[in-house]
């Protein structure tokens, strides 16, 4: 199974290392060349070094084939637009991508969009812990 | 006219003021404080500031009303499209206009139906064109929704057209002439139209098949 992830932050390259782990095969795509340290000496995977809304990246990183794509990049829009391009224009099975904005990440998901918003992600569990000092 | 304006830099700015000045009512958007305070000093409460990518942002700026159009001028094409995409999807509002700064990101604003967009750098590129035709066949209009471009070809010395009747043509399928302007005057072409070196010819193809053309009207 091939994966595609575009944006190798904390998030993007540990998401990489994992399915990786896993036996996928792992393309990973980032602006900066640097970003390639944070998968460690020991990447086998594919990189490709250019901005994720360039479509000869897209294809050069082989979205073409890919069965899933997430997209970690720190620009909300640009992985709304990213994302939708994966889903619309390539018809890649599985696209899945990070939004911090939780208005934006739930009219999204709202029009068919997987989104992991972390920013709700991180209310929801503040809260609820919390919360649990009530029944105390 | 109520007109909201995302992006306050050389386009939203005197997008804002032209369109103040011909008395419509415009409120404008921009994120960065140091050009917020100058639209301030001018535009008064008509300008807000913040990221008018974000919802809340355009509520304030009345976009629940909803505006009669929006303008995305911003110089980030995603911002843009994600701009126009709430707009139009969340809110209902009937027309949007989408400033592309890449150019290379029209097929983008185009799969997710934002239009219409407007390019400088595509503009101006389709003026060079037309002063400076590369390979001979120029670019007059775009039909996107139709999917569907109409070019101009002139017939020279030396074109495979030359002398050709417009019938015993292979133009490529669903190609058509669709008019031959000859010392000044425009004709619709038949087929037993012969073409004579001179000829300015107008051609609809589908995008894509340029090439096809110019090999059968001009050179192998």
């Amino acid at each position: 199974m091939k994966a595609i992830v575009i944006g190798s932050g904390r998030v993007g390259s540990a998401v990489a290392l994992q399915l990786q782990g896993s036996g996928w095969d792992v393309t990973v795509c980032d602006e900066n060349e640097d970003a390639l340290g944070r998968l460690g000496e020991g990447w086998t995977g594919g990189f490709v070094v250019g901005h994720g809304m360039d479509l000869q990246v897209l294809r050069e990183a082989g979205i073409e084939e890919a069965d899933a794509v997430v997209v970690t990049t720190d620009g909300d829009n640009t992985n709304l637009v990213i994302a939708q391009v994966a889903q619309k224009m390539f018809e890649v099975p599985t696209v899945i991508v990070r939004i911090l904005d939780p208005a934006r990440a739930q009219f999204y998901a709202s029009r068919g969009l997987r989104i992991v918003c972390p920013t709700s992600s991180a209310i929801e569990t503040l809260v609820g812990a919390v919360r649990e000092a009530e029944t105390v | 006219m109520y007109v909201l304006i995302a992006g306050g830099g050389k386009v939203g700015t005197n997008l804002t003021r032209s369109l103040l000045q011909a008395g419509h009512e415009v409120t404008l958007i921009e994120q960065k404080p140091y050009r917020f305070d100058k639209l301030e000093a001018e535009f008064e409460h008509q300008v807000i500031r913040g990221d008018a990518t974000e919802i809340f942002v355009l509520e304030r700026a009345g976009i629940r009303r909803p505006p009669d159009l929006l303008v995305a001028a911003t110089g980030d094409d995603e911002d843009n499209i994600i701009i126009c995409q709430l707009a139009r999807e969340k809110f209902g509002v009937g027309n949007v206009i989408a400033r592309i700064n890449d150019p290379r990101n029209q097929p983008y604003f185009d799969l997710l139906g934002v239009s219409p967009t407007v390019s400088a750098t595509g503009a101006i590129l389709a003026l060079i064109e037309h002063e400076v035709p590369e390979h001979g066949l120029i670019h007059l209009l775009e039909l996107r929704k139709e999917n569907l471009e109409i070019v101009e070809v002139t017939i020279d010395d030396h074109a495979n057209a030359k002398g050709k009747r417009v019938g015993s043509l292979r133009l490529p399928e669903g190609a058509r002439l669709i008019s031959v302007v000859r010392d000044g005057n425009a004709e619709i072409p038949d087929d037993s139209t012969q073409l004579q070196p001179g000829d300015q010819v107008l051609a609809i193809l589908e995008p894509g098949k340029e090439d096809e053309l110019r090999r059968v009207l001009l050179k192998d």
